[in-house]
């Protein structure tokens, strides 16, 4: 048999979904490739930096950008490009893991909110609109004040905590909301009569259709995380001196001199400011990929 | 209507009750109180009895509970009680810095919406060409500069061009406007940036949507112009939402400010937050908590009220 004349079969071009996502959003790309750069610099920053982040200088104090310091050392003589990169540790770290944290404890309550409902969901929704109606500052403050400093691997665990704690509500409220939806549909139903138990129910059948929604609020939070961080460093509630973090940068004595030594604090704000951009773009773009209804 | 409005204030009291009680009992879970701060730079040299007196005077010497229950009965008579630090009534702390923050707040909220009402319907008539994108980065960025970066930028700016620092003294507006405004409108702007970000993508993303209807559609089949279709039609029904984040942002900025006041040196209800954090003035941390939630809840109410007046579809019974 021959191929029928006149047809001419064209094949679909099927292309990896991540080059297809640059295609289609040029600018969630962008913001990629500064989260990729920025990951480089966190991994590698041992070898990237040209300087110690703590190494002290007095014969440089406060110097000018220049070809030994391009971005210039601040009052105790330690070179800006090098805690910036360094700082990147310490703002990914803190990113992440507090995002994933908040995330995840957001997502069982919103799912178990949604699944149970009645009584349990009343509870959980007053609970959720306590910390909702708490401020944020606060929060996070007393939270870090409580557990005390638990530093493990460099990072405070309990500064993560205290970052995550904010997020947990509107997690769970957006999470509940899809997994609301999804209670309703036959085949939920049909896993009930079939004796499904609530836990198999609830992993097998509701989570992996809440995943869109959970990974969108997840990247929308990395870049919330960062600049919260930055604020309470800033406040002196966050991370603590001599670690490389970009709020840190921008208090103490950087306040005090910044008017004559403008360079220490022109970097580190561009630097978190890029970041929770690129994360913001990255976390907008994915949502038009996935699911352009959800508000965040 | 009526019904509708009891079971909704009814409803704040068990969320004001919960904020009450956890910070209550988080603020005598932190480690070390205000008699320690207070007597702190005398290093050992103060005797035990007077850490006593002092105690037995504020009523710390106490249990938790007692204390708690002291403090919310004081609080339904409307007596917020003294501040451990400076001794003198909450009401009248709060009060003499009221009027700054509150200013920064609404001055921001306008700034905010005079930018983002065009900027965000101009993004969404203009969907997908340079003119969406220009906007988009400009207001993606909006949410990644934070604010008391922003201020401080903005103090560095003014002082290399113009050689000028914004009045450290607050004037008030009544008295003496111009100067009022030259030193709170930079604080104003660097929150107000952030505001106005937020505002401007709820506002594409509803005139998106509501530009997709079908009266706009009739709207436009009916041969009104381009111009009016958006004005009359569109903006109009995407108001709802941004009315919400407006409202609910605006509540957020009492506690936001906390950071910006700091850069600016502006003695408001954030500088007073700080301070009584290290001093450890869990009275006034609590009355400032309480006062806080308090308006965003409110706030919450008046925007979900707002809504059946603007929308007469929305019927709360």
């Amino acid at each position: 048999m021959s191929a029928l004349p006149g047809i001419v079969y064209k094949p679909v071009v099927r292309r990896h979904p991540a080059i297809a996502f640059m295609r289609r959003q040029p600018l969630g790309a962008a913001g990629l490739a500064v989260i990729m750069a920025m990951v480089i610099a966190a991994v590698g920053a041992n070898w990237i930096a040209p300087y110690d982040p703590l190494g002290v200088d007095y014969a440089n104090l406060l110097a000018a950008p220049s070809a030994e310091h391009w971005l210039g050392t601040d009052s105790f003589g330690r070179d800006v490009l090098t805690r910036i990169i360094y700082g990147a540790r310490t703002a990914l770290a803190v990113g992440f893991l507090s995002s994933i944290l908040g995330s995840v404890v957001g997502a069982i309550i919103g799912v178990a909110s949604a699944y149970f409902g009645g009584r349990i969901d009343l509870t959980i929704q007053r609970v959720m609109d306590v910390i909702l109606s708490f401020p944020i500052i606060v929060l996070a403050l007393a939270v870090s004040a409580i557990l005390g400093k638990n530093i493990v691997f460099g990072i405070d665990v309990n500064l993560i905590v205290a970052i995550a704690t904010p997020m947990v509500p509107n997690v769970a409220r957006v999470v509940r909301s899809s997994a609301l939806a999804i209670r309703e549909l036959p085949y939920i139903d049909a896993a009930r009569v079939a004796g499904y138990s609530h836990l198999r129910i609830i992993f097998r059948h509701i989570v992996p259709n809440v995943t869109a929604p959970f990974l969108i609020m997840l990247t929308a939070f990395v870049g919330q995380a960062i600049l919260l961080e930055a604020s309470l460093s800033f406040l002196g509630l966050g991370v603590t001196e001599p670690t490389p973090a970009w709020g840190l940068m921008l208090t103490g004595a950087a306040a005090d001199f910044y008017q004559q030594a403008p360079w220490m604090i022109i970097f580190p704000g561009v630097a978190i400011s890029l970041a929770v951009f690129a994360f913001n773009l990255f976390g907008d773009s994915l949502r038009d990929w996935l699911d352009p209804k959800i508000k965040l | 209507m009526l019904r509708y409005l009891t079971h909704r204030i009814l409803l704040m009291i068990p969320t004001l009750f919960g904020v009450a009680l956890l910070v209550f009992f988080m603020l005598r879970a932190m480690p070390g109180d205000v008699v320690e701060v207070m007597f702190r730079s005398e290093g050992a040299n103060v005797p035990p009895q007077v850490i006593e007196e002092e105690k037995r005077r504020l009523g710390l010497d106490k249990p938790v509970p007692v204390q708690f229950v002291k403090w919310m009965g004081g609080v339904l008579q409307g007596d917020l009680g003294y501040s451990m630090w400076t001794g003198k009534p909450i009401t009248h702390e709060i009060g003499i810095r009221l009027e700054l923050s509150l200013q920064v707040a609404i001055m921001a909220t306008i700034l905010a919406l005079l930018i983002a009402l065009p900027l965000g319907t101009l993004s969404a008539v203009f969907r997908d060409t340079w003119i969406d994108q220009v906007i988009r980065v400009v207001s993606i960025s909006g949410l990644a500069v934070p604010s008391f970066w922003l201020g401080m930028i903005i103090i560095l700016v003014l002082l290399t061009l113009f050689q000028w620092n914004p009045p450290l003294i607050f004037t008030s507006f009544f008295e003496n406007p111009r100067e009022n405004l030259s030193q709170l409108i930079w604080p104003a702007l660097a929150v107000g940036y952030r505001y106005s970000a937020v505002v401007t993508r709820m506002m594409r993303s509803t005139l998106l949507e509501v530009l997709q209807e079908d009266y706009i559609r009739t709207a436009r089949a009916k041969g009104l112009r381009e111009r009016l279709v958006v004005v009359r039609h569109a903006m109009k029904n995407a108001m709802l939402p941004v009315i919400t984040v407006t409202g609910l942002e605006f509540a957020f900025l009492i506690g936001g400010l906390v950071v910006t006041e700091q850069v600016f040196n502006l003695n408001g209800i954030g500088k007073l937050f700080v301070d009584s954090v290290s001093r450890a003035d869990n009275t006034m941390l609590q009355a400032l908590v309480l006062l806080v939630s308090v308006s965003y809840i409110a706030i919450n109410l008046v925007v979900d009220l707002l809504y059946a007046v603007l929308d007469p579809r929305v019927r709360y019974r």
